[in-house]
């Protein structure tokens, strides 16, 4: 305390010196603005990188996309009045980060529901893209790790990892999944058929930011589930039941895909009924020991 | 024995200790002694004597309805089995075992019985699917040992009534099946049992009041698991087993049938005895099919019921199929249009009626009495023991045929979605297609396999009157090519010659005078039916005509040989090729 107060002295004997008034100005406008690059967020500098990276992406949408969406996004109508390609104005980074990464867009041509495919564009350029297109409206945003990550579940409550709380998700998620998802999907996520040639697709192998992206802006017939439909926490509970399925090993044998009875009932005729009248035809063909003497009387 | 001889006392016992009175036979060993204790008590000497040398023909085709009958007894094995675990109740329980992804879940004792089976229970998965694959096997070999006995012609007289009995086991055991897969209340299950709720609620007037019956109030209730485990264990696996057991006894009555060939008639059967061929080949097919159905259980899986979670009536999957066996129905249950009829605020919905309710009976009776409308036709009241190759009977075989491709597109027609989504069709496209093709694909399978039919058995003719072909070419001095026929031997011709001449009924219009005019209508019914089953088949070749076409080709062959040998062209087959 002595030392303090001796050092306190000190200081406080040049206090009124001709630099001190300066020293002062100099010292706060320095903390002032350490602090301030320490906690603002560097909206200058990401303003600036964002306007590029829309600018980027919406050269990339005039070359690829705007053929059927408009220049604008705005979506263009065919002659008979129906949807050439759709407006996107309000679709979101989400939605384009869906369709383009999972190679649905662009489409080879306009028509039926396009099949997953390998993407067209870098994960730079459906950023670029993804920028563009949250730039002309609405809609969700692309989602955070931690919102679709199953990972990410022991990690946020802080305590490294807590199977009961990843097991407690997994069981949620199961009957969430069999509630608003295998009515289209199938029980494995092997996929169904849609009306009129559509078709839900597999989702065993997506990318979970994908199926996040998929609930969050309903591409195609799918419905959109908001978060006041399913609430991001659930979402994530939908995934890593997901993951589970697909890490858990098939206990009962080779499984067909998963498609359900048809293809039990295929094995059934084809291998087990093939198989046991296969070995009829060789037990009626091999008649014991007299085998020759048949032979020879029929000769 | 006449009055006044004294009675032979040899044989009678002078006390009841002792040795009997008849000593045993000279060198009856242990076993002959164990049996002869046993025939002493029962007395089944006399009969298993007779019986044991049974005589059983021998073809593969043949051992069609063993498959069936050796899986049905892999069904009551690993039947009993699992019945030492499953509880058949929907009382409400917390999921507590070893699957994790189902932890905490509510559901029913039945599902969570399942789910201790096929996860805590020692070799339980193993036997559950084998029990699964067991029961899809017991019903396509019913299917194709049917087929067999209706292409080969072997219902007719004296077995109409075994065919009967083996259409009502067709049927009880696919019932038996749908009691069995509605029993772990799985989503798929559940589903199942919901479409037969709507099924039984689509019947006129009674349907509410029976589904209330069936089901102890409104669906699911608490009554159905218990009621369908009590069905599937007692009730049909009883009348299953008094129908099989009355259907081989019927068989060892008649007999089995046989092909015709050399020394082959109606009145004997050739082959070999059930002990020790038979008793060895049945025996050794039991272990194969418990060996096939073991292989399927633990190589395959069957029915993931862990991954479709318990029964909830809010949930649904795609995928929801019903077994193999009940799929003909529900494909024409998914392409019949939305026909529904209101009426005095009643609605009949004839969506569900025609392709469920009114459909499968209407097949199964159709099947019953196939054997009884054929004889009525052809009017043949004859004892049959020597089978008919299908070709030789087409209309007969086309008439199955027929009937089976009805089937195999309603079958289709049940995994419509299956094949959309693996074909890349429109499930749309599928539906249209299907309501024309079970309509016009039956007849034109009909008129396809009437005249395939009818083309074999000209070949058959052929054969007969010309010989088979030899492949043997050979050019004449004139430069033309012929092929060498040479004829077939007796055992084949007489085996494509063991079958009657097959004629049309024509009533004479004399014997029709005091006949009614229904009996009229029904006599010219028949006329015209028995043109359709037999006016276009080619008959076989008259001995006369066959001796002829024997001669002519032995001078034909001459001919040539002797063209040959004088022809300028020499290059033709010689003897010492």
């Amino acid at each position: 305390m002595r030392l303090l107060n001796r050092s306190a002295g000190r200081l406080s004997r040049h206090r009124r010196g001709p630099l001190a008034g300066l020293l002062v100005l100099v010292l706060g406008l320095l903390l002032t603005g350490g602090l301030y690059s320490a906690f603002a967020p560097a909206q200058a500098d990401s303003t600036q990188a964002q306007e590029e990276l829309v600018q980027e992406g919406r050269e990339l949408f005039l070359v690829g996309c705007a053929f059927c969406h408009g220049q604008n996004g705005e979506g263009v109508l065919t002659q008979g009045g129906t949807q050439y390609g759709p407006p996107l104005t309000d679709v979101g980074a989400a939605a384009v980060d869906f369709q383009v990464g999972t190679g649905r867009m662009p489409m080879a041509q306009p028509g039926q529901q396009p099949p997953k495919k390998d993407p067209v564009y870098s994960e730079e350029e459906t950023a670029a893209l993804a920028a563009y297109v949250a730039s002309l409206g609405t809609g969700p945003a692309i989602p955070d790790r931690e919102l679709y990550d199953p990972e990410t579940i022991a990690d946020a409550n802080g305590n490294g990892s807590n199977e009961d709380e990843v097991q407690e998700y997994v069981a949620r998620g199961g009957q969430i999944f069999l509630a608003n998802c295998t009515a289209c999907h199938n029980f494995e996520g092997s996929g169904g058929a849609m009306p009129r040639g559509g078709y839900a697709p597999k989702i065993r192998g997506t990318d979970p930011k994908h199926i996040y992206e998929a609930m969050l802006t309903g591409p195609y017939t799918m419905d959109t589930f908001s978060d006041g439909n399913i609430p991001p926490d659930d979402k994530l509970a939908v995934i890593a039941y997901l993951q589970t399925l697909e890490e858990t090993p098939s206990y009962g044998g080779f499984t067909f895909g998963g498609l359900g009875p048809v293809s039990e009932g295929i094995i059934a005729w084809v291998v087990g009924l093939g198989a046991l009248v296969a070995f009829a035809v060789w037990i009626a063909a091999h008649t014991t020991r007299t085998s020759r003497k048949k032979d020879g009387a029929e000769a | 024995m006449s009055l006044g001889d004294r009675p032979d006392m040899s044989k009678v016992a002078k006390s009841n200790a002792g040795e009997p009175a008849v000593p045993p036979s000279r060198g009856s060993q242990r076993a002959g002694a164990v049996a002869n204790w046993a025939d002493e008590r029962l007395g089944l000497g006399t009969m298993l004597k007779k019986n044991l040398r049974k005589v059983f023909p021998d073809h593969w085709s043949f051992m069609l309805g063993e498959i069936a009958l050796w899986s049905f007894v892999v069904l009551l094995l690993t039947g009993v089995f699992l019945t030492l675990w499953y509880d058949p109740s929907m009382t409400e329980v917390q999921y507590a075992g070893s699957y994790d992804p189902l932890r905490g879940v509510h559901m029913s004792s039945a599902f969570a019985s399942t789910l201790d089976i096929s996860f805590d229970v020692r070799g339980g998965l193993l036997l559950r699917q084998m029990h699964h694959w067991a029961a899809h096997i017991f019903i396509a070999a019913m299917m194709i040992h049917l087929l067999r006995v209706y292409f080969t012609g072997a219902f007719r007289k004296p077995r109409e009534l075994n065919w009967v009995i083996g259409c009502l086991l067709l049927l009880l055991g696919t019932i038996e099946g749908f009691t069995g897969y509605s029993l772990p209340d799985d989503l798929l299950s559940g589903t199942g049992v919901r479409a037969a709720d709507g099924f039984v609620k689509a019947t006129p007037v009674v349907g509410t009041y029976m589904s209330f019956f069936m089901f102890g109030g409104e669906f699911p209730g608490d009554a159905i698991i218990p009621r369908l485990y009590i069905a599937h264990v007692l009730l049909l696996p009883g009348l299953l087993l008094a129908l099989i057991a009355a259907h081989m006894l019927l068989l060892v009555y008649h007999k089995h049938t046989q092909w015709p060939g050399p020394g082959r008639t109606e009145q004997n059967v050739v082959g070999y005895p059930l002990l020790p061929v038979y008793a060895a080949k049945a025996g050794g097919f039991f272990f194969i099919v418990f060996g096939a159905c073991a292989l399927l259980g633990g190589l395959f899986s069957i029915n993931n019921v862990w991954k479709l979670g318990p029964y909830d009536p809010s949930k649904v999957t795609a995928g929801s199929q019903p077994d193999w066996y009940m799929g003909w129905p529900d494909g024409l249950l998914r392409i019949i249009p939305p026909w529904e009829t209101h009426i005095w605020g009643v609605t009949l919905s004839w969506n569900i009626m025609l392709p469920i309710l009114v459909m499968p009976p209407l097949m199964i009776t159709i099947l019953a009495l196939l054997p009884f409308i054929e004889q009525w036709v052809t009017g043949d009241k004859r004892e049959h023991h020597l089978l008919q190759r299908p070709r030789n009977a087409p209309t007969r075989t086309a008439i199955m045929v027929a009937l089976m491709t009805f089937y195999g597109l309603s079958w289709a027609a049940g995994g419509n979605d299956i094949i959309a989504i693996k074909m890349d069709l429109s499930i749309n496209q599928i539906t249209y297609f299907m309501r024309a093709a079970i309509f016009v694909g039956p007849v034109i399978a009909f008129m396809i396999t009437k005249r395939w039919c009818i083309s074999l058995q000209r070949q058959d003719k052929e054969k007969l009157l010309h010989g088979y072909e030899t492949g043997v070419l050979v050019r004449s001095p004139a430069g033309g090519y012929a092929e060498k026929h040479l004829p077939i031997d007796e055992h084949q011709a007489y085996a494509l010659t063991a079958r009657d001449r097959d004629e049309v009924y024509v009533p004479e219009e004399d014997d029709l005078d005091g006949v009614s005019p229904r009996g009229r209508r029904l006599a010219r019914l028949r006329a015209k039916l028995s043109a359709m089953f037999f006016a276009d088949n080619v008959q076989k070749p008259t001995a006369a005509e066959v001796e002829e076409s024997r001669a002519h080709a032995e001078h034909e062959l001459h001919e040539l040989e002797h063209q040959i040998a004088t022809g300028p062209n020499k290059h033709g087959p010689s003897s010492d090729h």
